[in-house]
């Protein structure tokens, strides 16, 4: 009793002890939800690590495969589109971040700081909370900056967040005046100041925005199916769509793997999606940790 | 104290020339700032670039936009495309549609996230809390394409349903390419996506308020319902009221990726919206003007309606997003 007590977790003496009626029906509740939010992630896994006499055998549908096989993993990550497609999603995630982290972090820490024009600029950032510019308009400048069918169509076009920009430069204003003061007594320039003060006292929350750009590139579609034509430039989202939703039998699958049977279609198009969930699942518990415990809620708050 | 007196045996003319020190010329102050002005260069260009500039690019909305003379020497047709808009069926059949997922998010999405938080809320153990909260959170860090797979592997002619109804000799139906039934299944994986996300906020509004409060309602003898309605609902009304503008701006919008994907299964006759339609006409289509026009209409509607909204907040006494 006592140590339930200092977990804070016991039930106050004013509040009545549930009714049976109230536990079961919250038990209820709560079962289901977590259930049909597990249950689409577990077939997907299930049915990528199937071979084909056991799809076919349940009639497409197996929940728990007797005889899980790698097979569909191999054939798709032994070149060939889909090992290239990952590569560039790798690619333009781990560019894409870093340079909207830089970005991000030197603008925010300027505004964070009296400077010239801090007022007209935080108000153009803002008012971009009010209005979208349209689809096409935004289409037209990235055509005529000569950027249709290349990579920087993918990163450039969405290189700042202004929510994640107002999110960081908040934190920033929230560390001590008198730190930076006594840095600049010091005779520090205000670049050192970011990188040997701001940045190192931020790194959580530095750490939180850059997982959020990480994911948005990860699962970036809009820019992609806008900005690009040549299929040999496509990212995992783009392949996902093609093969997967839209059911194109996927080239250079089939001679790959020699001296094994051919994995089900089924099977490896389920890899594929297992493939493009990985990296948000090994993100996914420090994204998570940030808002169990409530450390954005104030800055989403505003 | 020693400074003070120094300050005033130094007299006027003194002063005078600390003021003008105080406001240096806006060349100094630029020089003095170069540090800080270089540091926002780069996302002060971005948001000028893809912002500002397409803000202006929505001129095309009122040209016959061609792409060899480009923004500025395209002919101006004055409100051609508008009125083209307006003759335009498919036009119709996009805004219809856009409206009615929009008003099944709002009566089927919104309140989710609220009921999903008042149970969270409610269960005493913390561990359990944080259980259930960081599996629901999981879904909204996915892609569209991923969860449109999903839905396709569990609901799709092949999927988990269909095995199942197939295995005890039932008619199969196949939701994902079913036209009639297109808005509730966009709205159900709206609500698979996006319910644990949306907790979050309310779960805040529920934590700060105070449980004196609650204590003081229960020795007065009030029950556990009453404590919902009386202090447990006032509590979080300026958050709902505050995410119900933001969703009213975001009418028009429901989410370009996530229809996009699913439009061909079902035909553009059931899954054509706002967005889809600016693209198929626009990007793929080349009849930019119109498309612009489409755009224009669905932003400034949005800006439109948030501000009205929040007017009205104000007026019913509540804080709104901003004052």
């Amino acid at each position: 009793m006592i140590r339930m007590a200092q977990r804070g977790a016991a039930r106050p003496v004013w509040m009545e002890r549930p009714t049976g009626v109230g536990r079961g029906a919250r038990a209820v509740v709560l079962t289901v939800v977590v259930l049909v939010v597990l249950f689409p992630f577990l077939t997907v896994l299930s049915t990528s690590l199937s071979s084909e006499q056991e799809l076919t055998a349940h009639g497409g549908f197996v929940l728990f495969p007797i005889h899980p096989t790698l097979a569909a993993y191999q054939a798709i990550m032994a070149g060939g589109i889909v090992t290239r497609a990952v590569t560039v999603s790798f690619g333009i995630t781990t560019v894409g971040t870093l340079l909207s982290l830089a970005c991000t972090a030197a603008m925010a820490y300027a505004l964070s700081r009296p400077v010239i024009g801090r007022r007209p600029v935080l108000l153009m950032v803002l008012f971009t909370f009010l209005f979208a510019p349209g689809i096409i308009p935004v289409y037209l400048v990235v055509r005529q900056l000569g950027m249709l069918n290349t990579y920087q169509s993918l990163i450039i076009p969405t290189l700042v967040n202004a929510f994640n920009l107002v999110v960081l430069r908040s934190f920033f204003m929230g560390v001590p005046r008198d730190l930076v003061d006594s840095a600049t007594m010091d005779g520090a320039s205000e670049l050192s100041i970011l990188t040997r003060i701001m940045l190192p006292l931020s790194k959580g929350v530095l750490a939180v925005i850059g997982l959020f750009y990480a994911v948005a590139y990860w699962n970036a579609f809009f820019n992609a199916i806008l900005y690009l034509n040549d299929t040999a430039k496509w990212p995992l989202q783009l392949v996902l769509r093609l093969y997967v939703l839209q059911g194109q039998p996927m080239p250079g699958t089939a001679d790959v793997v020699q001296g094994t049977e051919m994995p089900a279609p089924q099977a490896i198009e389920m890899a594929v999606v297992v493939i493009a969930v990985v990296p948000i699942l090994l993100a996914y518990p420090f994204l998570q940790r940030y808002f169990t415990k409530g450390v954005l809620t104030g800055a989403i708050k505003g | 104290v020693g400074v003070t007196k120094m300050g005033r045996a130094r007299g006027d003319a003194s002063l005078v020339r600390d003021r003008a020190r105080r406001r240096p010329s806006l060349l100094t102050r630029i020089k003095n700032d170069r540090m800080l002005l270089l540091l926002m260069l780069p996302g002060v260009v971005y948001f000028l670039v893809f912002f500002y500039l397409p803000l202006l690019g929505n001129v095309v909305a009122f040209e016959e936009y061609l792409p060899y003379l480009g923004f500025v020497d395209s002919p101006f047709v004055g409100l051609d495309n508008f009125a083209n808009m307006l003759s335009n069926p498919d036009f119709y059949g996009a805004l219809r549609n856009t409206l009615e997922i929009s008003l099944l998010q709002l009566l089927l999405y919104f309140p989710a996230p609220i009921g999903l938080a008042l149970v969270l809320n409610s269960l005493i153990s913390i561990p359990l809390r944080r259980f259930v909260q960081s599996i629901v959170l999981l879904p909204h860090f996915i892609s569209w394409v991923i969860i449109v797979a999903l839905f396709q592997q569990v609901l799709g002619g092949d999927g988990a349903l269909n095995s199942l109804l197939r295995g005890h000799d039932l008619a199969t139906f196949n939701v994902m390419t079913n036209p009639g039934t297109f808005k509730f299944l966009v709205t159900s994986q709206v609500i698979w996506k996006d319910t644990g996300w949306g907790t979050i906020i309310f779960l805040a509004a529920l934590a700060n308020i105070d449980s004196s409060l609650y204590e003081a309602a229960a020795v007065d003898g009030a029950s556990r319902w009453r404590r919902l309605w009386h202090v447990t609902l006032p509590g979080i009304i300026g958050v709902t009221i505050l995410l119900l503008i933001l969703r009213l701006g975001n009418i028009l919008s429901v989410g370009f990726e996530q229809i996009v994907l699913q439009r061909d299964a079902v035909g553009a006759g059931a899954g054509e919206v706002l967005d889809t339609f600016v693209y198929w006409h626009g990007v793929l289509g080349g009849d930019w003007g119109l498309s612009a026009a489409v755009g224009l209409v669905k932003g400034v509607v949005g800006a439109v309606l948030v501000l009205s909204a929040n007017r009205i907040a104000h007026l019913l006494g509540q804080e709104g997003i901003y004052r």
